[in-house]
């Protein structure tokens, strides 16, 4: 497989459609900040109802695994040699250190492996610097689970994925 | 299970939790036992096409169950949200698909320790005997301030 770094353009289409039209992420602000094959780079921006710890500010632990469980999901899709629906079966996360108050949370994942079946993915929460982690995580996902939205590594793709999102505009499938 | 000293109000301690109250969770507390309720909100969707929550929602869900569960049994008088169990690590398995409705969950301490404890919780829907989705974890206790999150 060639092993093509994403452009701009396909990385703000990863964006809308990966973000805008997945309620949760954009609900706490997600963004989509860089893309490889196989790799994604999210953020997430300090937010008060983030707040886990009134009295210190530190944000919650689920605000982590929603960021992570989010970007792995991401890393499968840019590893599939082809567009599928996936699924997640299951994702461990070690939280290693408090996140601190008002700075803002950045996650990396990497699907490193593909099977038949399965996808292998792991990742890492942080600030600003990826070898002073907040959490690590590893997670399993189903490939071709059930009907989701295509990944848009395409124009094409992306016009297809839209065109599904607008057919379900209400929530109705 | 806590039989002797008088029951905290577990709901109250986690809506003092911001990002608790975001999601919409709250604690249904019943004389010994108690259900954490995540009431369904359109900002909890991940997958709009089917639909279905968000993963990590459930994930957090779950984890604030578990922390709910170690406050009921654990917790004194003047129980703060800023003293509760702090997760270590947690293993979630994603069971089914999580419907646009209200999810339940409920946890059980598999191991109290010193300064560490085990817990599984689960989180289902309409039928209890179909969950949505379990997770297990390690849990620090309040007194030892070493690592972990929130």
């Amino acid at each position: 497989m060639s092993n093509p770094d994403f452009t701009p353009e396909h990385i703000a289409m990863m964006k809308d459609v990966l973000i805008e039209h997945v309620p949760h992420a954009k609900a706490i602000g997600m963004t989509v900040e860089g893309a490889k094959r196989g790799e994604a780079w999210l953020s997430v921006p300090y937010a008060e109802n983030l707040i886990g710890n009134p009295e210190t500010g530190v944000i919650h632990g689920g605000v982590i695994t929603s960021l992570l469980d989010n970007a792995c999901g991401i890393a499968v899709q840019l590893a599939l040699a082809e567009r599928q629906s996936i699924a997640t079966l299951d994702l461990r996360i070690d939280y290693m250190k408090p996140a601190t108050p008002k700075l803002g949370l950045m996650a990396h994942t990497h699907c490193y492996k593909v099977t038949k079946n399965i996808a292998f993915v792991r990742g890492t929460a942080y600030h600003t610097d990826e070898g002073d982690p907040i959490a690590a995580c590893v997670g399993t996902f189903m490939l071709a689970a059930n009907r989701a939205i295509p990944v848009p590594v395409t124009a094409e793709a992306a016009a297809e994925a839209m065109k599904i999102l607008a057919k379900n505009k209400d929530g109705a499938a | 299970m806590s039989e002797a000293k008088p029951p905290i109000d577990v709901n109250a301690l986690m809506q003092a939790i911001p990002y608790a109250r975001y999601l919409g969770i709250t604690v249904d507390q019943r004389g010994n036992e108690i259900t954490t309720v995540l009431h369904f909100s359109q900002h909890l969707i991940g997958n709009p096409v089917l639909p279905a929550l968000h993963g990590g929602v459930i994930g957090a869900f779950l984890e604030t169950t578990a922390i709910a569960q170690l406050a009921f049994e654990f917790a004194v008088g003047d129980a703060s949200a800023a003293a509760l169990p702090k997760p270590i690590g947690l293993t979630i398995d994603y069971l089914r698909s999580g419907r646009p409705m209200d999810t339940y969950g409920r946890a059980e301490i598999t191991k109290q320790g010193r300064r560490v404890a085990t817990v599984r919780a689960e989180a289902w829907q309409d039928d209890r005997s179909r969950p949505i989705a379990a997770a297990h974890g390690h849990f620090l206790l309040q007194a030892a301030d070493d690592t972990p999150t929130s």
